[in-house]
């Protein structure tokens, strides 16, 4: 796919949270195409401390209105300052970057499971969209520290059934999602996961248990976000990878988890 | 439009131009986002005789106007360069330059005699100044003696343009310098990465994995700067500029340093088009200080 370095336009920006904001960009050209689990390197000007670009992950392209939506959780300077943003302020954007989740014609009629995590819900949001609209569907199970911290619960509630736990259990079942009553209950043919290491990890293991397929994105630590620089590694079948250019998705199976 | 182009031995180049080893990867991956044969040079990355798998995670940390980065020289080996990679990039029009690194004088004659032998490619940098690696790379170009071992050896074994990639890590890099030189190296580039460290305090640890990495960015450019005036000063081979270029300006400040042509390294992680943009700025520049030619600008100061 053809990339871009593009400055886009911020239509708004949006507290969802005291740690989370939804960035919404535009621009007069129709959007790139861009696939769900792929990500955009986005320059941070305005931050001394900040030297990098940040991957950020497509939280949803709204094609009708041509938006690009960034949800953001605010970590550091870089995202702090990205919080800062103000309609109209123009944003750089390298996009789209990393090669996607694989969801295919094949996935039709199957049982397919979106679970994620913290921030880690937001490149779910358009690959479930993008299944419900070619006939797959899909179900989500979504986990956070706090009810607070569930994010964007009533989008996800439009492209599927929506499952959800808490650590603290303010909302849905108190836990991780790897011990949601649904587990036990249903079988699936297919997971696809974001979220923190250790919560992908206990889905990997998961699913390798029950025999599921299982995608998972990564976000190890990133510079050129173009497989140039070789600093974003991740273990494989294949040896040392960029997770910027062969990921971020990664089949469970081709990485050396000890799950 | 002024004279853009010059020549470091026998190699010509459009303009001065280059993209540095390591940050540019094989050009392809910078081809939807400018025209890769507008510079004068792409330096490909790290080439080595056998197949490196490169440092554990984590390799990189961003630090203040820079980063610091220990990836460890991975890359497929010389012979899958030349069946898979070489193919793909021999046709494009600028200087398609293989950056070599080794373990031994004997490797790195090895890997570069196989280099030698490809058409398309006019020219070899050799890593001598590599911090991240344990055998070779830096150890080679800390010293007299080890770096004109390297070179000694190269020079045997390849017959095009040799530039060899020196380390700041040293106590007087000109005399390093002079040591390549006197043994038939036809240009030096500087400055490899300097050394440094990063640490996580609430892990009480050191970020990356194998403890120390090499600092790159617009945090090294004062030092690189003035490296390359001392080199230039000290050698009568052409010296080729780097460390923390990002603009046009920057680029210019080492020619007037007495580079005659500049690498482009860190800067391209920001901006994937920096480096024509580089190019069109010392044209611009160039034009508007009624200056003809880039040659009345390097090595003034």
């Amino acid at each position: 796919m053809k990339k871009y370095a593009l400055d886009l336009r911020v239509k708004s920006v949006e507290q969802i949270h005291a740690r989370y904001v939804l960035i919404k960009l535009t621009d007069d050209q129709k959007l790139p195409e861009m696939l769900p689990g792929q990500f955009v390197e986005v320059r941070v000007d305005g931050s001394p401390k900040t030297f990098l670009r940040r991957p950020i992950s497509i939280n949803f392209v709204d094609r009708e209105k041509n938006e690009l939506w960034l949800l953001v959780a605010t970590v550091g300077d870089g995202t702090r300052q990205l919080a800062k943003l103000q309609p109209g302020d123009l944003l750089n954007c390298i996009l789209p970057l990393g090669n996607g989740f694989t969801a295919t014609e094949g996935h039709i009629g199957a049982r397919v499971l979106l679970i994620g995590g913290g921030v880690g819900v937001a490149p779910l949001l358009y690959l479930g969209a993008e299944m419900a609209k070619n006939g797959i569907k899909p179900t989500f199970l979504l986990g956070a520290r706090t009810k607070n911290d569930l994010l964007m619960l009533d989008i996800f509630k439009r492209c599927g059934r929506v499952y959800v736990t808490t650590e603290d259990g303010s909302e849905g079942e108190k836990g991780f999602v790897t011990n949601h009553s649904l587990l036990q209950q249903e079988h699936f043919d297919h997971i696809f996961t974001c979220g923190p290491t250790p919560m992908m990890k206990a889905v990997a293991r998961y699913a390798k248990q029950n025999d599921i397929t299982c995608e998972v994105s990564l976000e190890n630590l990133m510079a050129c976000g173009l497989g140039a620089c070789l600093c974003c590694v991740e273990k494989t079948v294949k040896g040392n990878v960029c997770v910027c250019k062969d990921g971020p998705v990664f089949n469970i199976n081709d990485l050396l988890w000890q799950i | 439009m002024a004279n853009l182009s010059v020549k470091i031995g026998a190699l010509s180049l459009k303009n001065p131009v280059m993209t540095a080893s390591g940050t540019f990867g094989y050009g392809l991956e910078f081809a939807d986002f400018m025209p890769l044969d507008g510079i004068g040079g792409i330096i490909v990355k790290g080439t080595t005789l056998k197949p490196r798998e490169g440092n554990d995670y984590p390799r990189m940390a961003e630090t203040a106007s820079g980063m610091l980065n220990c990836v460890g020289l991975q890359n497929k080996g010389v012979d899958y360069f030349c069946e898979h990679i070489y193919p793909q990039i021999k046709d494009i029009d600028t200087n398609m330059i293989v950056n070599v690194s080794g373990s031994s004088p004997e490797d790195y004659a090895a890997c570069a005699a196989k280099i030698d032998a490809l058409e398309q490619i006019p020219a070899i940098e050799l890593n001598i100044s590599c911090p991240n690696v344990k055998d070779g790379g830096m150890a080679f170009g800390v010293t007299c003696a080890g770096a004109s071992s390297v070179v000694r050896a190269v020079r045997q074994a390849y017959h095009k343009t040799l530039i060899v990639k020196l380390s700041p890590n040293v106590t007087d890099i000109t005399e390093i310098a002079r040591a390549v030189e006197a043994e038939g190296a036809d240009s030096v580039s500087l400055i490899n990465t300097l050394m440094g460290m990063a640490i996580d305090i609430e892990k009480r640890k050191k970020v990356l994995s194998i403890g120390t990495g090499g600092l790159s960015g617009p945090a090294v450019k004062p030092v690189a700067l003035r490296m390359v005036n001392q080199v230039a000063k000290a050698v009568k081979i052409p010296v080729i500029g780097l460390g923390g270029i990002s603009s046009a300006k920057d680029a210019i400040e080492f020619l007037m340093a007495g580079a005659t042509a500049i690498e482009i390294g860190t800067a391209n992680f920001l901006d994937p088009a920096i480096s024509i943009k580089v190019r069109d700025g010392i044209d611009q520049w160039l034009d508007s200080h009624d200056i003809q030619d880039v040659h009345e600008i390097i090595g003034v100061i």
